[in-house]
């Protein structure tokens, strides 16, 4: 089908490595791709880089520190992508293995961020005997790189001029041209953006898996936080990866039976029960959707409101219906959860490919809440097509439900019109008009491309520009250091406010989500109680990013009798699980106090580079007010009775005769101070400063006192930077 | 057409002959733990077999890279070339006839070749045929739907 092979691209310069096998999960070595002069370099990893980084993220932060300046802005040549796999990365029987972990000083957030994918070329990578690649410099032209894992070749081409740039065409393309024949397709990934990521900054990385089923490529996304733009910025058009003859003991495990028993233990777990758990196999993440319209966590409007009745239309039993299903959609082999679900054979209601039957990957539930309920977007097929384009384009979802959730309210309010919006109609649930907003930004145009800009910025330039209120503006942009909040309603919950606001790469749920354990099972009331949950969460979770493993396994499905455990929230089963998985590849015991110290040494490390980059400061850590508490009045009135209930209870005042006004101020003082309470007692337990500088003491505790660590910590909390 | 191997639990000695044949054609070596037919004691002089009846094809759906397949005497064969290992197919099979030796990167099961129908001393076995069912259609009806029936660029 492609119009293209792979010698028809204009080589512009080769480079020959050995391939090398895995040892115990690790290749011992890293490759640079400068993409600016396409040299390529190979590094050796040290035992000391392995202890203090364990693999994965802790490899790409490393290598991203050493290759940037305090002084790099996203877009500096020497910024980098960095992917890292992770020992237990690329193994076929634990469910959740195929994970490619991805570092980048952010264009949203300045700081690095970090995000955690699936699809087949980080395993593909690794396989060619790789811990981690690294992407620097600029290209002058167009480029694709080409990597066979079994040849050992890195290949430079130029991308054509008439080569596809939307990842629904351009992944399957290139799929076609770089397999060997029909047989080989499923032995290529592609990591690509689109053309929404050249003009946006939310820009994600598309990484392809092939699907012999459906005969077609699906994609998997980094999504958060701008790697794509940083991509496209190098001028990279894609990122090509060829492996053939996937095992199950590519990483030459020390007991590769003990893995296979661990695996089979969660394959058939999953398989008995998930259908009375989570339906991932049938809804994947989408099956949150009524659970938290009825909690009344599911955003709506921007975040205003926590649930609706039409929320039932939005419902995990939709989605079932509209996924196809008893596929194996995993996005790693052996990946029994299998929640890549996609709507097959959607016909596209606008823009470019209107008319054309597409596999749509998604929606997850971020995207379905995202781009759905908070929008008061209650078609399901909007949710899709909204989808299906932000994808293709390379945007992410997240950024882009909340920004035009941000701006939809920014039209109700009547600070934007027609004439500002270049005649989008932003009105509540207006799906196609927001898609317009998606096409603009694929094309570059005016509205597009600001909107693209995301909330931080839009906020700061309709004050500015069109007169309106800068605190307002504010306190309904939802973003913690530039970056978009994901979508869950964290007001009611102080513990998730700090799961979201207190991270290093800005609100993402991938860290802690403490909502339920916080709001509705009031398991942690005291401050000490929240700070413990904010240390040990963001800690265990940050583990599965050294590892190249997915979170879902571990709390998607439970065993039967997990909540006889004390501590059912910690799903204790499997966590033993990845002591004996971690132990069965490498060889070196693990124990749960060392499982949070290999997470501590890579996430204290990450803080300190959000400080070198002159960033970390504790007023860096602080939500927008709609994160916290109700904004306006009919916000407040939305949950009167809780408020009020509040006031007299928590607060110790009567709210009996307040005026509305008063009743907003007095909640939000109160929350304010709530939150900072919160912040100096996490800071405490993280070993950090008021100020949230880690202090050398913690550093030399958790075995991170580097010297070029410590000269930045030193000068912060000297004052210096 | 299903070509499988029949089961006749009533006329099961126990004489353990079917797992040796069995193992000793495919492994080289007379191990229960690398047959692909299995014997249980269900009791005194009572005996339960199991192999794979080719028709609930759970299996073929499940394998990522469609390395079990159904060959043209509708018989269920795994590809180990293609298969990855992951025994997922181990763990959605219903009656354990899907098995797998530990550290061995592929798993195996009865492909009704009837080695074993032969040196039975009991006449417990055969080599027969049945009619294909919703299940065995399902794994093709699956695909088909899934298929990418129109491509755009």
């Amino acid at each position: 089908m492609s119009a293209f092979k792979a010698a028809d691209f204009k080589l512009l310069g080769q480079y020959d490595f050995e391939p090398r096998s895995i040892q115990r999960g690790y290749a011992m070595r890293t490759l640079h791709l400068d993409v600016g002069t396409r040299k390529a370099t190979e590094k050796p990893v040290s035992e000391d880089m392995k202890k203090r980084f364990t693999g994965g993220k802790g490899f790409g932060l490393k290598l991203l520190w050493d290759a940037t300046k305090p002084t790099t802005k996203w877009n500096d040549p020497e910024n980098e992508i960095v992917m890292g796999m992770g020992p237990i990365g690329g193994n076929t029987n634990y469910p959740g293995s195929g994970k490619s972990l991805v570092v980048s000083l952010s264009p949203m957030t300045g700081v690095p961020i970090d995000s955690n994918v699936g699809g087949f070329f980080g395993p593909y990578f690794k396989f060619g005997g790789w811990d981690a690649l690294e992407l620097q410099g600029k290209a002058d032209v167009e480029t694709i790189i080409f990597i066979d894992s079994n040849k050992g070749t890195v290949q430079f081409f130029e991308a054509p001029a008439n080569l596809q740039q939307d990842t629904h065409l351009l992944a399957e393309e290139l799929t076609h041209a770089f397999a060997r024949d029909e047989k080989d397709l499923q032995s290529v990934s592609v990591v690509s953006a689109g053309r929404g990521a050249d003009h946006s900054p939310m820009g994600i990385l598309n990484f392809s898996l092939y699907d012999k089923r459906r005969q077609g490529i699906r994609v998997k996304q980094a999504g958060r936080g701008g790697i794509g733009t940083v991509l496209r910025d190098k001028k990279i058009r894609a990122l090509v990866c060829r492996f053939s003859g996937v095992k199950p003991d590519l990483n030459n495990a020390v007991d590769p039976a003990e893995v296979q028993r661990i695996g089979l233990k969660l394959h058939r777990e999953i398989i008995v029960n998930d259908d009375a758990q989570c339906k991932m196999r049938k809804q994947g993440t989408a099956h949150l959707m009524e659970i938290m319209n009825n909690y009344d966590l599911l955003p709506t409007k921007n975040h205003k409101y926590g649930q609706d009745p039409r929320g039932d239309e939005l419902a995990s039993w939709v989605w079932e219906k509209l996924f196809s299903q008893n596929l194996p959609d995993g996005c790693w082999y052996g990946c029994t959860m299998a929640c890549a679900h996609a709507v097959d054979h959607y016909e596209l209601q606008t823009g470019p490919y209107k008319g054309s039957k597409v596999c749509v990957d998604g929606p997850e539930y971020e995207t379905a809440a995202g781009v759905g309920s908070n929008l008061y977007v209650y078609d399901p097929l909007g949710i899709v097509e909204l989808n299906f384009y932000c994808d293709t384009y390379g945007i992410d979802t997240i950024s882009f439900g909340t920004m035009t959730g941000f701006l939809m309210e920014c039209w109700e309010l009547g600070i934007l019109n027609a004439e500002r919006t270049d005649g989008i109609d932003l009105a509540w649930g207006n799906w196609k008009e927001a898609a317009r907003i998606l096409h603009d930004m694929a094309d570059g145009k005016r509205f597009g491309v600001l909107a693209g800009k995301g909330v931080k910025f839009l906020a700061g330039y309709f004050a500015s520009e069109y007169g309106a209120d800068p605190q307002l503006l504010k306190d309904i942009a939802l973003h913690g250091k530039g970056l978009e909040q994901s979508e869950y309603i964290s007001k009611e919950s102080l513990a998730q406010q700090g799961g979201y606001y207190l991270t290093n790469k800005g609100p993402q749920h991938d860290e802690a989500w403490l909502i339920f354990m916080d709001m509705v099972n009031n398991h942690i009331p005291t401050f000490e109680k929240k700070a413990e949950a904010l240390h040990y969460f963001p800690m265990f979770r940050t583990w599965f990013g050294l590892q190249g493993l997915c979170k879902l396994p571990w709390n998607d499905v439970e065993p039967a009798d997990n909540s006889k455990h004390p501590e059912p929230n910690k799903v204790p089963e499997h966590v033993e699980n990845y002591f004996k998985l971690y132990t069965a590849i490498t060889g070196e015991p693990l124990t749960w106090d060392g499982l949070v110290k290999q997470s501590e040494r890579v996430y204290n490390y990450q803080r300190s580079f959000n400080i070198r980059q002159g960033y970390g400061h504790r007023k860096d850590d602080y939500p927008a007010y709609r994160a916290m508490g109700p904004v306006f009045e009919d916000e407040y009135q939305a949950r009167e009775e809780r408020y009020d209930r509040q006031m007299k209870e928590k607060i110790g005042i009567d709210p009996a005769g307040k005026s509305l006004a008063e009743k907003v101020k007095i909640t939000r003082d109160y929350r304010m101070s709530q939150y900072d309470s919160l912040i100096d007692a996490v800071f405490k337990r993280r070993g950090w400063t008021p100020d949230g500088c880690p202090t050398p003491e913690h550093m030399k505790e958790i075995g991170m006192d580097l010297p070029e660590v410590l000269e930045v910590l030193n000068a912060r909390i000297a004052g210096r930077a | 057409m299903i070509r499988y191997l029949k089961l006749n639990d009533e006329k099961c000695v126990g004489c353990l002959t079917c797992q040796a044949t069995c193992s000793r054609l495919y492994f080289k070596e007379d191990d229960p733990a690398k047959s692909r037919i299995q014997l249980f004691q269900m009791g005194l002089g009572k005996f339960h077999l199991v192999a794979c009846d080719q028709e609930c094809r759970k299996c073929v759906i499940e394998c990522p890279t469609q390395a079990i397949t159904v060959n043209a005497q509708g018989v269920v064969m795994i590809n180990k070339s293609l298969c990855v290992g992951c025994l997922a197919c181990v763990a959605v099979c219903p009656i354990g006839a899907m098995r797998y030796f530990p550290g061995d990167p592929a798993p195996f099961k009865c492909i009704a070749c009837g080695a074993c129908v032969k040196t039975c001393p009991a006449d417990a076995l055969e080599v027969a045929e049945k009619e294909e069912s919703p299940a065995s259609r399902l794994p093709f009806e699956i695909a088909e739907a899934a298929r990418k029936k129109e491509v755009h660029s």
